[in-house]
């Protein structure tokens, strides 16, 4: 026992890699056991994060080595960097890495029932494997080209995702090729960046580079190139048209994966920009343009998600919406890293207020996308013209719906409130006018999703839902735990953000730490 | 550390005290709606919706649709929607100008900062 949990952070990645590959030999024997193996294996993966959290939080970053004879063995007799593949695990990637796996767990439970009349099952479990795999490798990597290999296979697997449904008028496959060519463009960036570090440097490891950072002209063409393809990755306005594309036509638990998906390339932005360059780079210019490419993304993706009349359109011009948010938060934060007072004063809090967002909007972005999928598999259509009254029939779903709406809108007492009020008050002592946008796009959220809501959900029953049941259970516990975590992320607010969300950003700003747990020092 | 208090870094919100308010106000309002009105009188003409004599149109039909919602708001920023519609033209080649034009513009700011 003591040597599985020894061994958890490769387990995290191992298992769900191994029940990928065991799928689909697997579902040629029987077609119905797939699809409880990977919530299982999905399940277990959800514990063992639970655990190694547990530890992080407790005991401070987890080092593992793979091949070491050690597994904290960074530094063998003679050498002066790491050269083996290395994990690093601090608050800040356990975070994440509880994100992925409680949304990967959720997305398989809601897809035993979601995906029961489709074809090709195994490809299905197969591909949400991978993705999750590679999710939890992109958080968890201390190495930057396994970082690389990480990103590759969670575009890879998600193309294939999007591309999953089959109609005849083919807007999935074409969704899919056209998040292929975006991620196509942002490994190509990311791996260029790679080699720019790599050549200077002759380290791959994120610490032993972060120690040697002279930022020079060649730093800080890496730094452009990162700083770009992921936010774009992340859905980031003016480079989030993917976005609409992808989530609306991928399934809705895969749609929900995707959103922690972008959320892991922002992890990836944000890792890159604390841990790596940190201090050596211009903050205030970088942080502002965090900022502005945040404001871009929260009032652009309101403004269109207005508008739309798929209501799963709708929802992903929302996602942008809030990533705007994480990235105002954390663009403050970066904006006055160099200056200890203000840091001290609002700095913290915006980082805490735009790192809390992350998860909250997991938890209910992931909620409402799986209320849309409830409505598509009930009425076979996004289009919220043909909708109406089926608050009637499906009230278990309008709950959820409901619920995940407040969130979203930022009422009180949901989690989506406690994440924008920490967001607004820090903001607002930075830049008074930025609160004021974070507050105007919160109104425009909530006028949106009164729209679905009137939409779809009220209004007589039309006579062409009259038969319509409620979802089945499998799909309804997803969307119910999802909806217990936004109430009780709502309700005690300070336990999450001291226990699991401080010690995170404490692990994004403290450069020196993150290096020292490899290179030592501590 | 009180669970439900959660410190914003300029003051305090106790998620608790909103809830019990909440409650309050509510059973105050449920109280208020139970007390009735007195010259109430279920299915007859005084429940029915006036429409300038018009008849009334079926539920069904008088349902509407999300296309129609929020027209004034739309109307009145059509300079601003006109535009930003015009930009999601969903061809591919955009998107990956769209990526390059901004990969330009940090270039220039890190570049000269």
């Amino acid at each position: 026992m003591n040597s599985i949990l020894l061994h958890a952070p490769a387990l995290i990645i191992a298992l769900p890699l191994l029940a990928a590959f065991i799928t689909p030999i697997l579902g040629r024997f029987n077609r119905k056991t797939i699809s409880w193996l990977a919530t299982c294996v999905l399940g277990l993966t959800l514990l063992l994060t639970i655990f190694v959290a547990r530890q992080v939080l407790t005991h401070g970053p987890i080092v593992y080595v793979f091949g070491a004879t050690e597994t904290g063995l960074t530094l063998p007799f003679g050498y002066t960097m790491p050269i083996r593949i290395i994990f690093q695990i601090d608050a800040m990637g356990i975070f994440m890495g509880l994100i992925t796996s409680l949304v990967a767990f959720l997305a398989a439970i809601y897809s035993i029932s979601y995906m029961e009349q489709h074809t090709g099952l195994d490809k299905y479990y197969t591909l949400l494997l991978l993705l999750a795999t590679s999710m939890f490798g992109m958080e968890l990597t201390g190495d930057i080209f396994n970082f690389f290999v990480f990103f590759e296979i969670a575009s890879i697997s998600s193309v294939a995702l999007i591309a999953f449904r089959s109609t005849i008028s083919g807007e999935p496959a074409e969704a899919g090729l056209k998040y292929m060519v975006v991620s196509s463009i942002s490994a190509l960036m990311v791996l260029f960046a790679i080699g720019l570090f790599y050549g200077q440097y002759d380290a791959l490891n994120m610490a032993t580079i972060a120690s040697v950072m002279q930022f020079t002209q060649l730093d800080k063409i890496a730094l452009i190139l990162l700083v770009t393809v992921l936010a774009m990755k992340a859905g980031s306005v003016p480079m989030h048209m993917w976005t609409p594309d992808a989530y609306s036509e991928a399934p809705a638990a895969i749609t929900m994966i995707l959103v922690a998906a972008s959320q892991a390339s922002l992890y990836a932005l944000f890792r890159i920009v604390f841990s790596i360059y940190n201090v050596t780079l211009n903050t205030v210019t970088v942080g502002w343009i965090l900022i502005i490419l945040g404001v871009l993304s929260m009032f652009i993706g309101v403004t269109m998600a207005i508008i739309q009349k798929d209501i799963k359109r709708l929802m992903a011009y929302h996602s942008i919406s809030q990533t705007g948010y994480m990235l105002l938060g954390v663009g403050v934060g970066l904006a006055v890293l160099t200056n200890p007072v203000a840091l001290e004063s609002f700095g913290i809090k915006a980082m805490e207020g735009g790192i809390f967002h992350i998860i909250n909007n997991a938890l209910y972005k992931g909620l409402l996308f799986l209320t849309a999928g409830a409505i598509f598999l009930r009425t076979d259509t996004r289009d919220l013209n043909k909708m109406g009254g089926l608050a009637h029939n499906m009230t278990y779903t309008t709950i959820f719906y409901i619920i995940g709406a407040a969130a979203i809108a930022g009422i009180p007492p949901f989690n989506g409130f406690a994440s924008k009020l920490i967001i607004y008050e820090s903001v607002y002592r930075f830049n008074p006018l930025l609160a004021i946008i974070a507050m105007l796009v919160s109104v425009l959220t909530l006028a949106s999703f009164v729209k679905v809501f009137h939409s779809a959900f009220l209004g007589p029953r039309l006579e062409q839902y009259k038969s319509v049941q409620e979802v089945p259970k499998s799909m309804i516990i997803a969307m119910a735990v999802l909806s217990c975590l936004i109430v009780f992320f709502g309700l005690f607010p300070n336990l999450i953000v001291k226990y699991i969300v401080h010690p995170a950003v404490m692990a994004l700003i403290n450069q020196a730490h993150y290096t020292a747990t490899i290179l030592g020092g501590i | 550390m009180n669970i439900a208090l959660l410190e914003t870094g300029s003051g305090y919100w106790n998620t608790l005290i909103w809830v019990v308010t909440a409650l309050i106000i509510g059973v105050c309002v449920l109280w208020l709606r139970n007390r009735g009105e007195s010259r109430y009188k279920k299915d007859t003409d005084q429940t029915k919706p006036f429409l300038s004599g018009n008849p009334e149109v079926s539920k069904e039909d008088s349902h509407v649709g999300a296309s129609h919602l929020y027209w004034g708001f739309t109307e009145a920023l059509k300079n601003y929607y006109e535009p930003l519609v015009k930009m999601h033209t969903g061809n591919i080649n955009d998107y990956s100008g769209w990526i390059v034009l901004v990969m330009a513009i940090i270039f220039i700011i890190i570049g000269v900062s």
